[in-house]
């Protein structure tokens, strides 16, 4: 199929017959159709790129920016406004600030710093586990565990009760719809959400504290132009709902990787020193990250051969990329020890994901404390039964229902 | 080994420092990278080449000594 065939338009995101494994086309794509074109739940129009190099490419190329805002770009989501990658989050940070925004946010997420969270973040995780087993098998893990430990993690940070959890889960939902709410609950929940984070900023404003937004207050003072309150706002909620949805569902869909071959848990709990490979390789295999990455050019462009017009968008696919055979060897397979493992799970270039240290500390420690405390854990269902949350630019199981 | 670093290139990912921290700190006021030595020692080279090839902004260039 070449470029501009629009006889075989696809649709995306392309559907998965299993919720641990990858729909057949990424292959297919991979191989025939690199730079394919495909149709958005908004039905408009973009560009899909599959391939490790090309993806890589992109993501580290600041002509493809993140101006999904662009009269031409295209929308994401089904609802009218195309959902958070064309909202307003990104706007209210300018790229020429972005680094210095990067900066004063990434200070709070250094690998040090990372470390030293470790030990409570173990204790929660032993804590969560404690409530699991006292409610007796079977238990849901993403409930009991995987939800909760990256939800108090990130309230922690930011200075705001774990105990309005369900409603930062609402929306955190509604502003990663990709076909499941509508217009107007998007934008009613959302402006719940803008009013209690105001709030919140006020208030920390009178009274900080020593968590990460009094922080911020104290440094945009200083910071000029860099950091007006419309971004303050906007980095607070997004850290909200970066910290909590994507880690959540990693450490069930993680959990259910690993249960899925038993031989898998086993050589974990024989070699526990293979945690901190086993998370970057959960990372890379995982078939079910959610949306992908887009981009937005502003002039013509070559990717993999092809050149790609001014006002395309792009949907870096990277859970297809980090299962090209051209650049890790069986691709397919699960290999706990893998190393390097130069996996896009966490994106590429200046916009990879500022949080990363923070996920993979608290998946290694999940990990660790369920060896140590549920050696025998295994699936309560078959791998194959599992079933895909829907709807959502961030991908994850249901449920992932577990006995020990 | 000779080890170079891009501050300006460094998204603060820390992914360096988790796999050589003998070599590769952090600042703490900003996340940015702080090459601690760079001229490793031979058994750090395979932990070195580690951070460079996960280093998600490619700010960390290796080569031979002139």
């Amino acid at each position: 199929m070449a470029l501009g065939d629009t006889d075989h338009v696809l649709d995306y995101p392309i559907p998965s017959p299993a919720a641990l494994e990858p729909p057949a086309e990424w292959a297919r794509l991979r191989q025939g159709c690199p730079v394919a074109h495909v149709r958005l739940p908004s039905g408009d129009a973009a560009t899909l790129l599959t391939r490790y190099d090309d993806v890589k490419h992109v993501l580290s190329d600041p002509r493809f920016t993140r101006d999904l805002n662009a009269p031409d770009a295209a929308r994401i989501a089904a609802n009218e406004s195309g959902g958070v990658f064309n909202s307003g989050l990104g706007r209210a940070l300018r790229e020429e600030h972005h680094q210095q925004w990067r900066r004063m946010v990434g200070k709070w997420f250094t690998a040090k710093r990372m470390t030293a969270l470790r030990p409570g973040i173990e204790a929660m995780a032993e804590r969560l586990v404690d409530g699991m087993v006292a409610s007796g098998a079977p238990a849901d893990l993403k409930a009991a565990l995987g939800f909760p430990l990256p939800v108090w993690v990130i309230c922690d940070m930011l200075g705001v009760p774990e105990s309005d959890r369900d409603k930062f889960a609402y929306w955190s939902n509604t502003l990663l719809s990709l076909t499941r709410y509508t217009q107007a609950e998007i934008d009613a929940a959302q402006a719940e959400f803008a009013d209690y984070m105001g709030a919140h900023i006020a208030a920390t404003r009178q009274d900080p504290g020593d968590d990460l937004i009094s922080e911020l207050i104290a440094a945009a003072a200083g910071a000029g132009g860099v950091m007006p309150d419309e971004a303050l706002l906007a980095t607070a909620q997004g850290l909200l709902v970066a910290g909590h949805e994507t880690t959540a569902n990693m450490i069930g869909k993680m959990v259910g990787m690993l249960l899925a071959d038993r031989a898998r848990w086993e050589a974990l709990l024989a070699d526990p020193s293979l945690v901190r490979t086993a998370v970057e390789e959960a990372l890379r295999a995982d078939a079910n990250p959610g949306f992908g990455i887009p981009r937005y050019i502003t002039e013509d462009a070559e990717v993999g051969g092809t050149v790609i017009p001014r006002g395309t968008t792009v949907v870096c696919n990277l859970a297809a990329a980090n299962r090209d055979e051209d650049a890790f060897a069986r691709a397919d397979e699960l290999d706990l020890a893998r190393t390097p493992n130069t996996h896009l799970a966490f994106g590429a270039g200046a916009h990879s994901c500022l949080g990363q240290s923070l996920a993979r500390t608290e998946l290694q420690a999940v990990l660790d404390v369920l060896l140590r405390r549920l050696p025998t854990l295994e699936l309560a269902v078959p791998a194959a039964e599992l079933e895909r949350v829907d709807g959502l630019v961030v991908g994850g199981l249901r449920a992932l229902p577990v006995r020990w | 080994m000779q080890v170079r670093v891009d501050e300006d290139k460094c998204c603060g990912a820390g992914s360096c420092v988790l796999a050589a921290p003998e070599v590769f700190d952090q600042r703490d006021e900003d996340g940015v990278v702080v090459l601690l030595d760079p001229e490793p020692a031979e058994h750090l080279h395979a932990a070195v080449r580690e951070a460079a090839e996960v280093c998600p902004a490619a700010a960390i260039a290796l080569g031979t000594r002139a």
